[in-house]
């Protein structure tokens, strides 16, 4: 089963580019990144550019409609993902868990509708 | 009319009892959730039309099983969306090769795969609230509206909370299984959380008049029956079970006739469930003999069996009291088991000494703002004779207090620290009744 991992964190807290911090979250990504890659659980992920420059589409009565930005209005956006092939739920929870930002941010796992 | 509703009520209460274990088998075999409580749910309705003709069968979870799986068979060819086509057919294969229920008179051996069942409904991806609603419906086999009138909320609510929990198991990949040994401990938590909130759900609804709400008390002892049945080496369930059934035994003399509150003190200790408490303490017991460092469980049980086996409140062993709170804060520090503990001292050493234990508790956070440290202190400030203190420490008690009995019952404490004719204790005492 394929299951997302939505990384959501508050851009405002994260620590900035450049900074010993951020140099050191990037580490722990990378070593992350390898050990699902190592696992042979890994499918793809990749960081996002900020909630701001991304767009909500939706369609009522026929009509697309387009909304600018973050579609909620939280601090948290989605600013990255994993989509990671796990037995179950619980193995994907595990991982999920030991994402970076899992600490600072919260990690949404949405299962994959498999289409046949 | 009325010997009909008798037959449907005896189908009833005979599918109640099958319906955990036969659900657990049943899912076993399909994998997935909804598909087995849908074709259980069919197989029940199926028994209400054929048991008041034919009778009940000799071995009714055995029936149920069988017609629930060709239930389940009858589901999936009218499904067209299915998780994966391969694995729709592997499931058909199997169960297509069971006799008809109605022809046969075989009796299959039910496997008790309950204990996954269990794990299941209480496995923490699912929020509390949904696991004690999915427990008492899959394992207990409350239906949706018994769980919806004990909850008090309407049964829409309730059926869509249920749907969307059993939605939610199959979608998401939850697994079907006892969790593997490192995670056993964590996970048998949850499981002994959400039984205790169904336990406590329905001990702080019982007002000694009423049983207008469906027993939970009862669900949650039977459930810690069932654990400890199946997980005999869990100590932490039988001191839960034990628990349950200490407190429980308390249940007709802990409120008055107009369900005012009856402290400990104050209890008619000849009403007390022997049975319950001889029940309880050979659980406690039990858990002794699992594991020789007792988890929070068994040490509350242990507490409630100190009270369980002393006949008045002034025999208590106090001393013995405070052992038990000194073992639970060992492991981890407490505010409420530190409070619990500062009211034994009041008793084994005295009101001053109790203080000066509270006095320790006062840095806790949000100590502050829980009723139960002001009515303790008000309580021993009252002891030492100190009534204005008492009075304010009432005064906060109360202010704090969201429940009518409790501050019915702390009202009438601070009133009696000042008898007198026109205190408004007593007057908003006497408009609980």
């Amino acid at each position: 089963m394929e299951y997302l991992m939505c990384i959501y964190t508050d851009p405002e807290a994260d620590p900035q580019k450049g900074s010993p911090e951020h140099e050191e979250l990037m580490s722990e990504y990378f070593a992350f990144t390898n050990e699902v890659i190592e696992a042979g659980v890994m499918r793809g992920g990749n960081e996002l550019h900020p909630a701001s420059a991304g767009s909500t589409v939706a369609v009522r009565g026929g009509k697309v409609e387009f909304v600018d930005g973050p579609f909620a209005d939280t601090k948290e956006q989605l600013g990255g993902y994993y989509l990671l092939d796990c037995a179950d739920l619980d193995e994907a929870l595990k991982w999920a868990a030991k994402i970076p930002s899992a600490r600072h941010g919260r990690i949404e796992v949405r299962p994959v509708v498999v289409m046949e | 009319m009325n010997s009909n509703a008798t037959t449907h009520a005896a189908v009833e209460r005979v599918v109640r009892q099958e319906w955990g274990r036969v659900l657990a088998a049943l899912l076993h075999r399909v994998g997935q959730f909804e598909l087995a409580e849908d074709a259980l749910q069919d197989a029940f309705v199926a028994a209400l039309s054929r048991w008041p003709q034919q009778g009940v069968p000799a071995n009714p979870g055995g029936w149920l099983l069988r017609t629930a799986e060709r239930k389940a068979i009858d589901i999936m060819r009218r499904s067209r969306v299915f998780q994966s086509r391969q694995q729709q057919l592997t499931i058909l294969a199997e169960l297509d090769s069971i006799a008809d229920p109605y022809d046969s008179a075989e009796t299959p051996e039910i496997p008790d795969e309950r204990l996954k069942l269990i794990f299941t409904c209480c496995h923490p991806a699912l929020t509390e609230e949904v696991s004690v609603a999915l427990t008492l419906k899959s394992v207990c086999g409350l239906n949706t509206l018994q769980i919806a009138k004990a909850f008090l909320v309407p049964q829409a609510t309730m059926a869509q909370r249920i749907v969307r929990a059993k939605r939610k198991i199959s979608l998401s990949g939850i697994p079907y299984r006892i969790p593997p040994a490192k995670d056993w401990p964590e996970r048998m938590n949850a499981v002994l959380a959400v039984v205790y909130l169904i336990f406590n759900e329905g001990y702080s609804a019982y007002d000694g008049t009423t049983h207008s709400r469906a027993d939970l008390c009862e669900e949650a002892i039977r459930l810690g029956r069932l654990l400890v049945e199946l997980a005999p080496t869990e100590a932490e369930a039988s001191g839960l079970t034990a628990l349950m059934l200490l407190h429980h035994s308390r249940r007709k003399s802990r409120s008055g006739p107009i369900g005012e509150i009856v402290p400990l003190d104050a209890q008619d200790r000849l009403q007390w469930d022997q049975e319950c408490i001889f029940e309880g303490l050979a659980w406690l017991e039990h858990s002794f003999q699992q594991s020789s460092s007792p988890g929070y469980y068994t040490l509350q049980a242990r507490l409630s069996a100190i009270h369980a086996t002393t006949t008045s409140f002034s025999a208590t062993d106090w001393p013995a009291m405070l052992a038990v709170y000194d073992q639970m804060l060992a492991s981890s520090s407490n505010p409420v088991v530190q409070l619990n503990r500062a009211v034994a001292i009041s008793y084994a050493c005295g009101p001053q000494e109790g203080l000066q234990a509270l006095e320790e508790l006062a840095v806790a956070p949000r100590i502050a703002s829980y009723q139960p440290y002001h009515a303790a202190h008000a309580d021993m400030l009252a002891r030492l004779g100190d009534r204005q203190a008492a009075d304010q420490a009432y005064a906060r008690a109360i202010e704090l207090s969201h429940n009518q009995a409790e501050q019915a019952f702390l009202r009438k404490k601070q009133a009696d620290l000042q008898p007198g004719p026109d205190t408004n204790g007593a007057g908003a005492c006497r408009d609980r009744g």
